[in-house]
């Protein structure tokens, strides 16, 4: 079992580049600790702003950083950053095109039983319906790291979710296919499509593994890019498989796979089932728990295929 | 009823349940216990039974993450069954999740997100108000919880409405997560801020029920603004090992820990 988490190599990758690029900096909102953020801060005090308990206030500061220059990375739990500093992320980052990069820590359903307050389900929505954000769910710490890098090349804003915990690895050190906006293809199949994004990559993965034991063929694509979406990646699926099947750890309504149905209805209709969290407050439990529960891990992906082909 | 000694029993209480649970806010719980015996135990007119009552008081614990001290205020004074709570607490498909979830019996308000309780309880004084009942509002905010700017809105608003229904605490036990309030982000002369926006302020020791007691009654007495405490209090008061140590806001005692706990809280209570 992998044991680094997705945001250990944030912290890892700001570090290194920080040194060379002083423009880089991160802000916090009483969130290192959880953000894996504690080397960085102590590492590089003068590219570390901590601005306490008060997210619309890290996001405008972000802006403004940004707008004098900076390469600003706004890291605050995925909740309160796609949330309460809303209004923040849609005017002073994505409408004025400031070169903003707000990462979204212990994503999801990642809290567990901290409940409602502390899930972010909703975040591809907010985010994603916001004209010039760009949103990304990488799968692993390898992917993670290839997004980090490859962001840290352009200008635009961009929000980055990811989770709190370690997961397993959808890649191979030395092997992680990247291209940015590209979703990548963990293995090909002709009888169903599987496209997740964020940390059930993994389990899309396994369920398609198991699947391959049944007889049925699974592509699996990796949408970490979930918008702007990889449009042509989608639609070639919906005309050579016969059946999408989404998994996300999100909201039923506004996530990558209402965007995936939005795509295959227009160009290539199919039938596309979304495996999501519910539109009501989740179960008490674990992250894996929930997932179990609403059918979102590799058993419940495997029994949607299974039922649905 | 001592409730000194009571809140050496919740203490206990809250201790046992983070514990068994493996999950808790442990030092802010200790810190702000006192005031939730003193509200819960005194001060406050709520009865378990009738918390459909349009008249009874309402408490709102902004800073949600001290949910395991509420509810084992709650539990003891009958809300609901304390063997339920602590054989589910943030356990799988329980209600008793870890913030305030007003599906539980005596949780007036889902908070857990910091910022929101004061606006809140702005809302209920001024219900309170156009309905013309005497019942009054609580809440309470954590010392980091204060640089959240949603709160200085409804401290404007609370004075602008001259709220004198309104009581709120400000849990001043100068840590957050990430080290002191000092360090982190400022939030001293909380005092002299309130003060300028029209409250009226009482500065207390956090920790004394006497000291809250008196000042809930002053508050009381205040009218055409509300009043706010500041609690001058100790994170993870009562335990030694806990006590002022940004480490303790999220941990789990081991089993010796534990132990060492409660043995200081027996000794402490034995004292009384
Ligand atoms: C809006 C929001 N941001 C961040 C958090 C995460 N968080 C939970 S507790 C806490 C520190 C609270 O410190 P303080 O208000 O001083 O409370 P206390 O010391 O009494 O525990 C933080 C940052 C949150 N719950 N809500
Ligand atoms: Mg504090």
């Amino acid at each position: 079992m992998n044991k680094i988490a997705n945001k250990q190599v944030i912290n890892d990758v700001l570090l290194e580049e920080s040194a060379k690029d002083k423009d880089i900096v991160v802000l916090c909102s009483d969130s290192r600790g959880s953000a894996g953020m504690k080397s960085y801060a102590e590492q590089r005090p003068e590219q570390f702003v901590e601005v306490g308990i008060a997210e619309q206030n890290l996001v405008g500061i972000s802006a403004g950083l940004a707008a004098c220059g900076k390469k600003p990375f706004a890291v605050s739990p995925a909740s309160f950053l796609s949330t309460r500093s809303m209004e923040q992320a849609k005017v002073d980052v994505a409408y004025s095109n400031t070169n903003v990069k707000l990462i979204g820590i212990s994503g999801g359903v990642s809290y567990g039983a901290l409940g409602m307050t502390h899930h972010s389900a909703t975040d591809i929505a907010t985010m994603g319906s916001m004209p010039n954000m760009r949103v990304y769910l990488p799968s692993d710490r390898f992917q993670t790291e290839a997004l980090i890098r490859s962001v840290l090349k352009d200008e635009k804003p961009a929000y980055i979710r990811i989770g709190r915990n370690a997961v397993e690895d959808v890649y191979e050190e030395g092997n992680v296919p990247f291209e940015l906006d590209k979703a990548t293809l963990v293995k090909d199949g002709t009888d169903v499509t599987i496209i997740a994004c964020g940390e059930l990559v993994g389990d899309a993965k396994a369920a398609a593994e198991e699947l391959a034991g049944k007889g049925i063929s699974v592509r699996v694509l990796d949408m970490y890019c979930v918008k702007p979406i990889d449009k042509d990646a989608i639609i070639k699926a919906a005309k050579e498989t016969k059946l999408i099947v989404t998994v996300e750890e999100h909201t039923m309504y506004g996530g990558m796979g209402s965007m995936v149905a939005q795509i295959t209805a227009a160009n290539a209709p199919v039938k596309v089932i979304n495996l999501t969290l519910p539109d009501a407050p989740v179960v008490t439990g674990k992250s894996r728990e929930i997932f179990k529960y609403y059918g979102l891990d590799a058993e419940g992906i495997v029994k949607t295929v299974t039922e649905q082909l | 009823m001592n409730l000194e000694a009571k809140a050496l029993d919740i203490r206990k209480d809250i201790i046992k349940l983070i514990y068994s649970a493996g999950c808790g806010h442990i030092g802010g719980d200790l810190s702000v216990t006192d005031i939730l015996v003193d509200l819960y135990y005194k001060q406050m007119n709520v009865d378990p039974n009738k918390m459909d009552d349009p008249n009874r008081d309402r408490f709102v614990l902004s800073k949600g993450h001290s949910v395991e001290a509420l509810y084992c205020v709650l539990a003891d004074r009958g809300f609901f069954d304390k063997k339920e709570l602590f054989d589910t607490y943030s356990k799988y498909l329980s209600k008793y999740i870890g913030h305030p979830n007003n599906k539980i019996n005596g949780v007036e308000m889902n908070t857990g997100s910091l910022g929101h309780g004061l606006s809140v309880a702005v809302g209920m004084a001024m219900a309170g108000k156009m309905d013309k009942r005497d019942y009054r509002v609580y809440a309470v905010m954590g010392d980091g919880e204060m640089a959240e700017g949603s709160n200085w809105e409804a401290i404007t608003a609370g004075a602008h409405y001259g709220l004198d229904n309104l009581t709120a605490f400000v849990d001043r036990n100068r840590l957050q997560i990430s080290g002191t309030t000092e360090e982190v982000m400022t939030a001293d002369e909380q005092e002299e801020r309130w003060a300028a926006f029209g409250w009226n302020v009482i500065s207390i020791p956090g920790n004394n029920i006497d000291a809250i007691d008196n000042a809930v009654e002053l508050a009381k007495h205040t009218k055409g603004k509300p009043t706010v405490i500041i609690a001058n209090t100790t994170k993870g008061c009562g335990v030694s090992f806990i006590e002022n140590k940004a480490a303790w806001h999220h941990k789990v005692p081991t089993e010796a820990e534990y132990q060492q706990a409660l043995k200081e809280l027996d000794e402490r209570r034995a004292q009384l």
